[in-house]
């Protein structure tokens, strides 16, 4: 008994120790941010979603891909883990990269926010970024695009096709950049035909392609024949295609789930962005930013219209995509009413970026309420 | 579009949604009939979604899929077997352990799926089959004449085991092992083979619930597709009272229930207004509690479990 007792304790002292050296690498160096030779990046990514979910997470998959080969990085430099929830498990993630000799790390969602921070609170030297949040700090930044605009093109292409005036959303969570999508998206819809209404049904989660396929669905049987997702799987395409409906896309192009439904996407092109980061990081150019830009910049645009899409439709996207690059047309400027009625934003004034980022409200024409996250 | 419309459309959801839930329930209530509690039926339901899909990519043939996925079902209760009956575990932890081992292998073996769509092909053989003249029923109609045939499998197999269970002799052996082992043993019956042939059985079941996801639902792999359905079923059985017809109903209500939160989400109640999103997630759960208490306190015999269930039988333990 003794002897093993003692067995035990002496593997659990080396485990121990293990794992303090290697908490040591990561750790060691001196303070604050300096650039790193590129040879010696090692780069984690933490994903929400599966790596090959279909939307999503696949997109920055793709576009983490992209990065390594312009920059013409090795695979053992980069280290993904998927499906991290958006709790404590983040920063259990987030930690073992670095003790795995992470120097880079790139998180994707929204609720790994806290967690990241927390983590690069105590690595100060390892340079963090994350996807669609706000809490910065010298060695964590920001990025996100714009993806409101290309919905909002999406929300013209949506506009013109349907017959019963009657389109459906699957929204994810409610929060203030789905919140944003619905209501840029629905603009877009009111654009080019004010009679159509937008109906807004929430799923509380990001993934889970059972319900947004039964949510699809309950939005079919009300009549609307286009369906427009905010959330991570194609599982409201297949919906729309088994009820001979359409349905507009997001994140990454999936014509071929729904050849029958697919309309358009809007697309997220998460390849630029890694790029011109990390080599920010190698030129020693880094700076923690709020990194959101739009079609412009070419992190988002929309998907290429497919055949179904309603002729005539494909112009007046071009003619609002070229407004919105020049400047002359700004989604979100008034005069706009909310769906109760008041007038939120009046005509001559535009909503600031930190009002676009605590959106709460929803714009008229859209069937629903924001319920409390 | 009208009431009736409406109504006939909502049923048909909550029959699809109901479908993998009726098979993970019959697969619980042939385990816990030879008394043996299983929280399995989620790996077993996620090995057979798996394995389902990656033979319907490998074949295109819908026969061969539902067979591979009830088989791989099958394959994690031989496990589930070997453990609680020739070793006699405790069920608990090993019905936790198979949930576990099903949902990381079938993650595992399923990752290099996830990128490929099932060829239409396949899906045509499985999709939803408009019967004449009965579909045409109200409210009723589309609820069971306009599905996948996969659905009335389900039914089909909820009525045979009722058969099955309540009047052949092989299937009141069989309930008698959840009852009294020991007197079941004492009357000759080889319990051991019983409880492997129910358990495996059982097993084949669950996965073909699973499977039903992958093939008929949404068929495209994804990673954790079941998320929990299979722990739903479990609860069912209580719910049901251990009675395959009851079965049925309880799956297709529950069905409908996870609609029903999201119908509710932009229909304003009288007096309440609407009810937000995160309340209405609730209420399946909230029902299934109420169903729970409510059968606990009518105190009938009959509704009560094997009374040997979750005990493992050791011959010479008196």
């Amino acid at each position: 008994m003794a002897k093993k007792f003692m067995a035990l304790l002496l593997a659990s002292l080396m485990l121990l120790t293990l794992t303090l050296t290697a908490c040591g690498d990561g750790g060691s160096g001196s303070e604050g941010l300096a650039p790193i030779k590129k040879e010696d990046l090692k780069i984690g990514f933490i994903y929400v979603g599966d790596a090959y979910d279909g939307g999503y997470s696949q997109a920055h998959e793709e576009g983490r891909l992209q990065m390594m080969e312009s920059l013409g990085l090795a695979d053992s430099q980069v280290i993904v883990v998927e499906n991290v929830p958006e709790s404590a498990e983040c920063a259990t993630a987030a930690r073992n990269l670095v003790d795995q000799g992470c120097n880079v790390i790139y998180s994707n969602s929204f609720g790994h926010m806290d967690h990241i921070k927390a983590v690069a609170d105590e690595y100060p030297n390892v340079y963090f970024g994350h996807a669609t949040g706000f809490t910065r700090t010298d060695n964590m930044t920001t990025y996100m695009g714009r993806i409101y605009e290309a919905r909002y093109l999406s929300g013209i292409v949506a506009g013109l096709q349907t017959k019963s005036n009657k389109i459906g959303y699957v929204a994810a969570m409610p929060i203030a950049e789905v919140v944003r999508g619905i209501n840029a998206f629905t603009l877009g819809v009111q654009s080019v035909n004010p009679n159509a209404t937008v109906e807004v049904i929430w799923l509380n989660t990001w993934y889970d392609g059972t319900l947004e396929k039964t949510v699809a669905l309950e939005l079919l049987n009300k009549g609307c024949d286009v369906i427009a997702q905010h959330c991570d799987s194609p599982a409201p395409q297949i919906a729309a295609e088994e009820k001979g409906a359409f349905a507009i896309g997001y994140n990454r192009s999936t014509a071929e789930v729904a050849p029958k439904a697919y309309l358009t996407a809007p697309l997220f092109h998460w390849g630029a962005y890694y790029t011109a980061n990390v080599q920010s990081i190698i030129d020693g150019t880094w700076v923690s930013e709020d990194f959101w830009k739009g079609l412009t910049s070419g992190v988002v645009s929309l998907d290429n219209l497919s055949s179904l899409v309603v002729a005539g439709a494909a112009e007046k996207v071009a003619a609002a995509e070229a407004a919105i690059k020049d400047g002359s047309l700004v989604i979100f400027s008034g005069e706009i009413y909310d769906n109760q009625g008041n007038l939120k934003v009046a005509a001559g004034q535009t909503m600031t970026d930190a009002e676009l980022t605590s959106f709460d409200w929803l714009v008229k024409g859209v069937i629903g309420s924001v319920p409390a996250a | 579009m009208n009431f009736l419309t409406s109504l006939a459309l909502f049923l048909q959801i909550a029959v699809q949604g109901g479908t993998p839930l009726l098979f993970g329930t019959l697969g619980a209530i042939m385990n816990e009939r030879v008394g043996h509690l299983n929280l399995g039926v989620e790996g077993m339901m996620m090995f057979g979604a798996c394995m389902g899909y990656w033979a319907a990519l490998k074949t295109d043939n819908a026969a061969i899929a539902i067979l591979v996925a009830g088989l791989a079902g099958m394959l994690c209760a031989l496990i589930y077997a070997v453990l609680t009956v020739t070793f006699r575990t405790n069920h608990t932890v090993t019905g936790l352990v198979t949930t576990i081992f099903g949902t990381g292998l079938a993650n595992f073996i399923g990752k290099p799926l996830s990128t490929q769509a099932l060829p239409r092909s396949f899906t045509e053989q499985l999709a939803a089959v408009k019967v004449p003249v009965l579909s045409e029923i109200p409210v009723i109609g589309k609820m069971f004449f306009e599905q996948s045939i996969y659905v009335h499998i389900g039914i089909l197999c909820a009525i045979l085991l009722y058969i099955y269970m309540k009047k052949t002799t092989i299937g009141l052996k069989m309930r008698m092992i959840g009852e009294n082992p020991a007197a079941a043993d004492a009357s000759g019956i080889n319990i051991t083979l019983y409880k492997y042939v129910h358990i495996l059985l059982g097993g084949f079941l669950s996965g073909l619930g699973g499977a039903y996801l992958t093939l008929v639902y949404v068929p495209v792999w994804k990673e954790s597709v079941t998320g929990g359905q299979g722990w739903i079923a479990v609860a069912l059985v209580i719910f049901s009272t251990w009675s395959p017809i009851k079965a049925i109903f309880g799956a297709y209500f529950f069905g409908m229930l996870r609609g029903l939160g999201f119908k509710l989400q932009n229909v304003a109640i009288p007096l309440i207004g609407t009810v937000p999103s995160q309340f209405l997630d609730m209420v399946p759960y909230v029902v299934t509690i109420l169903a729970l208490v409510f059968m606990t306190l009518r105190k009938k015999k009959e509704n009560q479990g094997p009374a040997a269930l979750g005990l493992p039988y050791f011959r010479e333990d008196r």
